[in-house]
């Protein structure tokens, strides 16, 4: 039995029949932690929902919690880069974070206690528990980040699939992640985390760069050379 | 009193227009919900006018006007995704097209015969207070086949009102649960164009919602707020159209919106109050 969570091969993400990058090989095992970092429109984004099933791989082989991308919605979470259109929208704070449980209530199954210690618990976890009764659209943008976050941790997924989850976040909000996604990590679970910060890759387990193609992926430390970054980017991290 | 009781009491048509009236409040606040918060305004209100050569081709051959309006919804609903799909179109253009093709079809077919001189106005307009009790029974089922599938599908539609993305990974069909909220949409549409009629039904299906939508902090509030100003707006309207001899439907229609900017102003204040409570003191003096 393999401990593998996700495992491309001669992926091709993109859409329809247009590629955005192609050649993206990895094997993820539990607990690792990949962060994708590229400028806007290098195919994060494409690859995150590609690895959450939201869009079709165009060509290669692909297999998300043992099975098919987006065919586990129970054990795959994924946070989208701007999901909620908070200005209209009449929920407080602890519905929005409780709709993490949908996939596992399904049409049918009714919520109990379990279902309500999660929520809360998860809330606690991203600091956001004091909000609780507000409504969303009242937050400011890194309260309303944060109660997403909570949303996907209520879903205790096995694989986590975050787009951009520290964007608008100032310092504290963004340890908070991190050290959110440490946690998460130290009970097997598999994050594969889009990112504009190159600090957000310090305790990753591998790197991959994108640039509309696979720049460099390796460990932190071979993945953000100089060399690549110039590539990537086209300069450099001071040091 | 009598002002406000005796125009019920005393004319049986009055009394049925409340309840046929309240009973299309009460579907139009489910729907109109998702409507709002779905952002499916536009869509709505094709829909509506995409009933009225369903209508007119029904009457035309002897059947009931009400089949035909199903009919002609589904043909849109079908319609609008067909074109969506196969075209490549973005989803304003593809129900933009049908909206007026289907309007145009619904003109063309009723001005080809003198008998539609009449059934033009109440099909436009709505004959709120020519209902009777067979119309009745029939909004009684709209009201619970509506509510019953609000119900059972509550999850995946309020994960539609936040993220498409977020309802797929959730295990919930985006599409399968798009078009079940467009039949939803469709059925109260046919419910209510013998109230209001299909020109008006938009404002009942989106007036009291958008109002619930400024107060409320749950989609259950939502909806109970948008069928108490549906209800309040047909009691109202009714009441402006027997003492001033106004047209009822859009009497109803006119006071559900007046509702609305009234809410939205005073939502506005609070707001704007609210904003300036928690400002920091400007004053000089040091607080101990």
């Amino acid at each position: 039995m393999t401990s593998s969570t996700i495992r491309a091969e001669h992926l091709t993400v993109g859409y329809g029949h247009r590629a955005v990058v192609d050649h993206i090989d990895f094997t993820l095992e539990l607990g690792d932690l990949l962060v994708l970092i590229g400028t806007n429109g290098s195919g994060k984004s494409t690859l995150l929902k590609t690895l959450a099933g939201l869009i079709e791989p165009v060509s290669g082989t692909l297999e998300v919690s043992g099975g098919r991308a987006g065919s586990q919605p129970k054990t795959v979470a994924y946070l989208p880069q701007h999901p909620v259109s908070s200005h209209t929208l009449p929920l407080c704070v602890h519905d929005v974070v409780g709709m993490g449980r949908f996939a596992r209530l399904g049409l049918f199954g009714r919520s109990n206690d379990d279902d309500r210690r999660v929520v809360l618990e998860s809330m606690r976890r991203t600091g956001i528990d004091s909000q609780a009764d507000r409504p969303l659209r009242d937050l400011s943008g890194g309260q309303q980040q944060r109660a997403q976050l909570a949303q996907v941790l209520t879903r205790e997924a096995n694989v986590l699939l975050l787009d951009e989850p520290t964007a608008g976040l100032d310092i504290t909000g963004r340890r908070l992640v991190n050290d959110i996604i440490e946690q998460e990590r130290l009970r097997g679970v598999t994050v594969v985390m889009a990112t504009h910060e190159l600090s957000d890759a310090e305790r990753a387990t591998s790197v991959m760069l994108l640039a509309q193609r696979v720049v460099a992926f390796g460990p932190p430390a071979e993945a953000l050379r100089d060399v690549h970054l110039r590539e990537c980017f086209g300069f450099t991290q001071p040091h | 009193m009598n002002f406000f009781v005796e125009p019920f009491t005393s004319n049986e048509f009055m009394m049925l227009a409340l309840i046929a009236g309240s009973l299309v409040s009460l579907t139009c606040a489910i729907a109109g919900t998702f409507v709002v918060l779905r952002g499916l305004a536009f869509v709505g209100d094709a829909l509506a006018h995409g009933l009225l050569p369903g209508i007119a081709i029904a009457i035309l051959l002897g059947f009931s006007g009400v089949i035909g309006a199903a009919v002609g919804a589904g043909v849109m609903m079908g319609g609008v995704g067909l074109v969506q799909r196969k075209l490549r179109l973005s989803g304003d253009t593809a129900v933009g097209l049908l909206f007026v093709g289907m309007l145009s079809l619904g003109v063309i077919i009723t001005s080809r015969s003198d008998e539609f001189v009449g059934d033009l106005t109440r099909i436009l307009f709505g004959q709120l207070l020519g209902v009777n009790s067979t119309d009745v029974v029939w909004q009684v089922i709209a009201l619970v086949v509506v509510a019953l599938i609000a119900f059972v599908c509550r999850r995946p539609f309020l994960l539609l009102t936040i993220d498409e993305g977020l309802t797929s990974t959730s295990g919930f069909s985006v599409r399968l649960f798009h078009n079940l909220l467009l039949v939803v949409v469709g059925i109260t549409v046919v419910a209510s164009f013998q109230t209001v009629g299909t020109l008006l039904v938009l404002g009942m299906l989106v007036a009291p919602a958008a109002t619930g939508a400024l107060f409320a902090r749950r989609i259950e509030s939502m909806m109970i707020i948008a069928g108490v100003v549906g209800i309040l707006s047909t009691y109202t309207g009714l009441l402006l159209s027997y003492h001033f001899d106004l047209a009822a439907g859009a009497s109803i229609v006119l006071v559900a919106v007046a509702i609305f900017a009234l809410s939205a102003t005073l939502h506005e204040i609070r707001s704007a109050q609210r904003r300036h409570d928690e400002l920091p003191h400007a004053h000089g003096h040091v607080h101990l």
